[in-house]
């Protein structure tokens, strides 16, 4: 009889602690809903085709559009690439090969600091680095900024998904005769693909979102500009302008730009999911 | 014609402060297989890396003596040239996951860039995959990736993908000890079958094994060799008693 009531304390206990795991999983994703619907629900409206490809209108105008905004966007998150994917998967094979040596030590302490910095510092470094030698706002400086954000995220994505591979692939590759860097960039690098691939996906999302770091360097600005060295206008910006304006449809559209901004956020986790899936 | 291919003279290895391999001489003739033999740690894998520079990998890694092939010093030739020209099969079973089973077996020369026609690689690859057995199986999903296949077909992928540089010399390190009976034997046939064209030497655990297919035996105890010699000479009159000890099943 004891036997018997105690296993049962233990189912019951066993019940009562997996239903505060739910309980709280579920508590957890509150917020994210919460975000989602209100965003969407003040945000959807205003999504439509000349929302998409009309600028921005003065006050007093209704209508008008983020072209500019979402160009802008585009224009930074692909010079950011540019300028932080090379150099992140470089520095991130490094970290993976020489694990133990002492400039590796050193340079996985520096990118670990860097992560840590906050997002405005990064856009008064590239005040300093890039806006005030060249004169004047631009997408570029705001590049240069979303990179040092973006450099560590790739740095650690790429380290750990090489550190994941079996060694044995590598020995299989040099015992071939293939030398050093061929085995590394032709058999290690496409076998973490998909894991390096995730990495950038994620971490761009992560700064889709940054608008501290363009203050003083991307800007903003009303007119639609494919060139990275003009100022250019950014989603997460118009928000911050839009928001804090007094004007009824400006916020609107401010709801509107957010909306877009989230979603595509979503869309890039969503790739990134399917990617590290595959 | 000379009969043997590799000499080994003094060989040393150190790792670190530890006495891995202990003035070990041995001679491999061509176009048999040997048979490396010990217990774990006995510093046989150690040796056989020495074969293909493999050891040079492993950090603190320092050799003394030498091994020639073809009256070469292979430790003073390229690796990047021994290695294709002494081919490595290893433990587990190890295809490239992004490449298909024909680019698998190519690997050796893609990953290189060397350049071949398409005729060229579709020889090659039938070749290099009907010396493994393996083309009956395959010859039909040559564009499926090399990991879809068992255990067994991979390691033999592994062997065709080595074959495929027409090397000299295959070191085998204890090709079949995560495979199942069935896939063991297979290969034990092919090994067989292939040492009318290669010199083979495999290091194996498995005692039943290295009597079934090799013509030299070699025990090592503790990194050091303590006997060689014809296989069934070592098998039924070994001349040293750790070896007997050994063979019977007391030490290892």
């Amino acid at each position: 009889m004891i036997q018997k009531t105690s296993l049962e304390t233990l189912l019951i206990k066993n019940y009562l602690f997996k239903g505060l795991i739910v309980f709280l999983s579920l508590l957890m994703l509150l917020p994210l809903l919460f975000i989602l619907f209100f965003v969407l629900k003040n945000g959807i409206s205003q999504l439509s085709w000349a929302f998409l490809s009309e600028l921005p209108k003065p006050v007093g105008d209704t209508g008008g559009g983020v072209l500019n905004a979402w160009v802008g966007s585009l224009l930074l998150l692909a010079t950011t690439s540019v300028l932080s994917v090379p150099l992140g998967i470089w520095v991130g094979i490094y970290l993976s090969e020489a694990r133990n040596s002492k400039l590796a030590f050193c340079t996985r302490f520096c990118v670990d600091l860097l992560q840590g910095i906050p997002s405005i510092v990064m856009g008064i470094i590239a005040y300093i680095w890039v806006v005030v030698p060249s004169g004047h706002f631009s997408a570029f400086s705001g590049s240069v900024a979303l990179s040092l954000l973006m450099i560590p995220l790739i740095v650690t994505a790429t380290e750990e998904t090489l550190k994941l591979i079996p060694n044995t692939l590598k020995e299989a590759s040099l015992a071939l005769g293939v030398p050093y860097w061929k085995t590394v960039l032709k058999v290690l690098v496409p076998t973490g693909f998909n894991g390096i691939l995730t990495g950038i996906l994620l971490s761009l999302s992560r700064i889709a979102g940054e608008t501290a770091p363009l203050l003083f360097t991307a800007f903003g600005s009303p007119f639609l500009e494919t060139s990275i060295f003009k100022p250019v206008q950014s989603l997460p910006l118009l928000i911050f302008n839009y928001a804090t304006s007094p004007y009824e449809d400006w916020q609107r559209i401010g709801w509107g730009a957010s909306c877009l901004l989230i979603l595509s956020i979503l869309g890039f986790n969503i790739l990134a999911k399917v990617v590290k899936r595959s | 014609m000379r009969k043997d291919i590799l000499t080994v003279n003094d060989l040393n290895v150190y790792i670190g402060d530890l006495h891995i391999v202990k003035s070990l001489n041995l001679l491999f003739e061509r176009k048999t297989i040997t048979a490396v033999m010990g217990p774990s740690g006995c510093g046989k894998t150690t040796f056989l890396r020495c074969i293909n520079r493999m050891h040079e990998l492993i950090p603190n890694t320092r050799v003394t003596g030498d091994i020639r092939l073809y009256n070469h010093d292979l430790f003073q030739l390229n690796p990047i040239y021994l290695r294709r020209k002494v081919g490595m099969v290893f433990q587990r079973p190890n295809p490239f996951p992004t490449m298909s089973i024909f680019e698998n077996v190519l690997a050796g020369y893609l990953l290189n860039g060397i350049k071949l026609s398409k005729a060229q690689k579709a020889e090659i690859v039938e070749d290099a995959l009907k010396k493994a057995a393996l083309w009956n199986e395959v010859k039909d999903s040559l564009h499926r990736k090399g990991t879809f296949l068992s255990g067994g077909q991979q390691q033999r992928l592994c062997i065709s993908r080595a074959l495929a540089m027409k090397p000299k010399v295959l070191l085998l390190d204890e090709p079949t000890s995560a495979l199942d009976p069935k896939s063991t034997a297979h290969i034990e046939e092919l090994l067989i079958e292939l040492k009318k064209k290669v010199t083979i030497v495999i290091v194996t655990h498995n005692i039943a094994q290295a009597s079934r297919i090799s013509d030299h035996s070699a025990f090592m105890y503790l990194g050091e060799l303590v006997e060689h010699g014809p296989t069934q000479k070592l098998f039924t009159v070994p001349k040293d008693k750790r070896t007997e000890e050994y063979l019977i099943g007391k030490i290892g």
